[in-house]
């Protein structure tokens, strides 16, 4: 049997390409998202009390957000360049659906972003306090539209929904713009992303308030900073709390193999269990019969009450959705790879049938694939193992993002409470919580990609789940000329990472105007 | 006209009094706009399916081919 004849090489270079693009995008984004409104609340404080320092302080944080604005603009644009060089099977098959989202998202960053920016750094002295409080506002929220719709777009890969397949076009084609849109995957994925953004957003601004306070340089508007950043930190982590959960749920319904790898789980069963902390065998493989853990601390049945609050809930494993398991419904991963490729022969005989004139077995064929769609993308698939994501890196990144995050509502709960007692710059291990504050940085935007990691890699082999695997989406181009442009990427975003450092690391060192 | 003015000496005024970071902030911006759009897209980012078919009727069937021409005739009662 012949399977689609890619050069192996060129669907790994042109995933590593896009993940390059995407990680490197995702560092700028997030500070983006969150500061923004950071900013807002305090030039809010500013508005209602009139006190200048308020106004000093803001202008200060929108100083950095500048920078990082200017650096991270338009490199998700290369997102959408790839999306038409190496994965055109991927955007045409994706059709509109993908399409009308991102043109909404341009139009909207475009409009709202571009002018009320304007407002918000040359409009100080020119408009009105409140005119210019809006301007701020409307920013904030308008950068955290455009985020909606990539992430609905990417929710819909997730969980295609509302769509129809047009099997003359073999395009996806949406019949319903609010299943797309208010798809319970999509709304998750949305406030939980967001969510993220505010937290390293806020782990920024405590960050570099906690460098000030190690200096002993402007205190006050460190001290004002981290209790805003602290109190909108811990809002965001509780908003993460609720949406981790739901996006675990989703995912357990939608990607039962993305769960089972994000625990490590090889044989399922009910009382599934979460693990706290591990480490998985090496060298582990399906159905070797070796335990998957070389060591574990796990919480018996936890996994199965929080996907569906019953301790008794049955959880598929790895394995378990590798060799089916028929007396729960679980079709085994070669039946579906089966059902697969006689979907997609069926397509293949049904255009052929309407060429030749035979409407009689076109409709033969037709309802076929009808029947077998839900199993298309499986037809790529070589054997029933390749169902199978990279479970060491999801299930340590999945446990790194838990970790970080955890820890990271301890920091701002003891920033806020040490700050608001005003201990702070008292306190006998004050310089190792400084320290902390500003490890929180680098940490944020770990436990961020690493959130991104588990998504996105805990979907493999799928593009759109169950229906596009990475090796009939890529484009049949040289894998050569896809090495070069990921070179080509690497400098330019190394480069404009140095370049966002240095810049933002001198304009913290010369701190806030003194009459600004 | 008066509205247009306005918001022309607003830009005006605010790239002029534009403090120093801000300059090389849009230094930045315009040079990875010349380097994103021109070099980036032109030279290494043609979108395959347009550049290589003229009307939507052959991307069709190029994708079509591309994804149903991957296995010999397929029987799963053979299994």
């Amino acid at each position: 049997m012949m399977l689609l004849n890619v050069d192996p090489s060129l669907i790994d270079w042109s995933r590593a390409q896009f993940a390059l693009t995407a990680m490197y995008h995702w560092i700028f984004v997030p500070i983006t998202l969150g500061i923004l409104f950071i900013i807002a609340i305090m030039e809010s404080i500013y508005v209602k009390t009139g006190d200048p320092e308020w106004k000093r302080i803001t202008k200060f944080w929108m100083k950095l957000f500048g920078i990082n604005f200017a650096i991270g603009v338009a490199t998700g644009i290369i997102l959408e360049f790839e999306f038409g060089t190496n994965w055109s099977n991927y955007s045409w098959f994706v059709g509109d659906i993908f399409g009308a989202p991102l043109a909404i998202e341009g139009i909207m960053a475009f409009f709202m972003e571009s002018t009320f920016i304007a407002i918000m750094f040359f409009g100080w002295n020119k408009v009105g306090k409140k005119f210019h409080l809006a301007s701020t506002w409307l920013t904030a929220i308008g950068a955290n539209l455009s985020a909606l719709w990539i992430l609905v777009a990417n929710g819909w890969m997730q969980f295609p929904a509302g769509m129809e397949f047009n099997p003359l076009t073999a395009r996806n084609e949406m019949v319903n713009f609010w299943d797309v849109f208010l798809s319970p995957v999509a709304i998750n994925k949305f406030v939980h992303t967001i969510s993220s953004g505010y937290i390293v957003a806020s782990l920024f601004v405590v960050g570099v308030s906690s460098w000030f306070l190690l200096r002993k340089r402007e205190t006050l508007l460190a001290k004002r900073s981290i209790v805003i950043a602290a109190v909108f930190g811990l809002v965001a982590s509780a908003s993460i709390l609720f949406t981790g959960h739901g996006s675990a749920v989703q995912v357990a319904q939608k990607q039962p193999m993305k769960l089972a790898a994000m625990e490590g789980l090889y044989k399922g069963g009910e009382r599934a269990e979460f693990i706290g902390i591990g480490a998985l065998t090496r060298d582990k493989k399906v159905n070797d019969g070796k335990d998957a853990f070389a060591f574990k601390f796990a919480f018996d049945g936890m996994l199965s009450y929080l996907i569906a609050f019953d301790k008794n809930h049955y959880v598929p494993g790895i394995e378990d959705l590798v060799n089916g398991v028929p007396e729960r419904g679980i079709l085994s991963a070669q039946e579906r790879i089966d059902r697969g490729k006689l979907a997609i022969n069926s397509l293949r005989n049904y255009k052929q049938a309407l060429k030749n004139g035979d409407a009689e077995l076109a409709a033969a064929e037709l309802k076929v694939f009808e029947e077998n769609y839900q199993h298309f993308g499986y037809g790529y698939l070589e054997k029933p193992e390749d169902i199978v994501p990279h479970v060491p890196l999801v299930f340590y990144s999945f446990h790194t993002m838990i970790f970080l995050g955890g820890l990271f509502i301890l920091m701002f709960a003891a920033f806020l409470w040490f700050t608001m007692r005003n201990k702070i710059e008292t306190l006998r291990w004050r310089k190792p919580l400084f320290w902390l504050g500003v490890l929180g940085i680098p940490l944020g935007f770990i436990a961020s990609e690493a959130g991104w990691i588990v998504v996105e890699v805990g979907r493999q082999p799928w593009v759109v789940q169950d229906l596009m695997p990475v090796s009939a989406a890529v484009t049949r181009i040289s894998s050569a000329s896809v090495q070069i442009t990921f070179w080509v990427f690497a400098v330019i975003f190394t480069a404009l990472l140095i370049a966002e450092v240095s810049i933002m690391t001198r304009q913290i060192k010369i701190g806030p105007k003194k009459g600004e | 006209m008066k509205i247009f003015r306005k918001i022309f000496n607003f830009y005006y005024e605010g790239f002029r009094d534009m403090p120093k970071w801000g300059r090389m902030a849009w230094a930045i911006i315009l040079l990875k706009g010349l380097i994103i759009f021109i070099l980036v897209k032109f030279l290494f980012f043609p979108n395959y399916l347009k550049k290589n078919f003229e009307t939507d009727e052959e991307r069709g069937n190029y994708v079509f081919e591309q994804l149903t021409n991957t296995t010999d005739d397929y029987d799963a009662t053979e299994r």
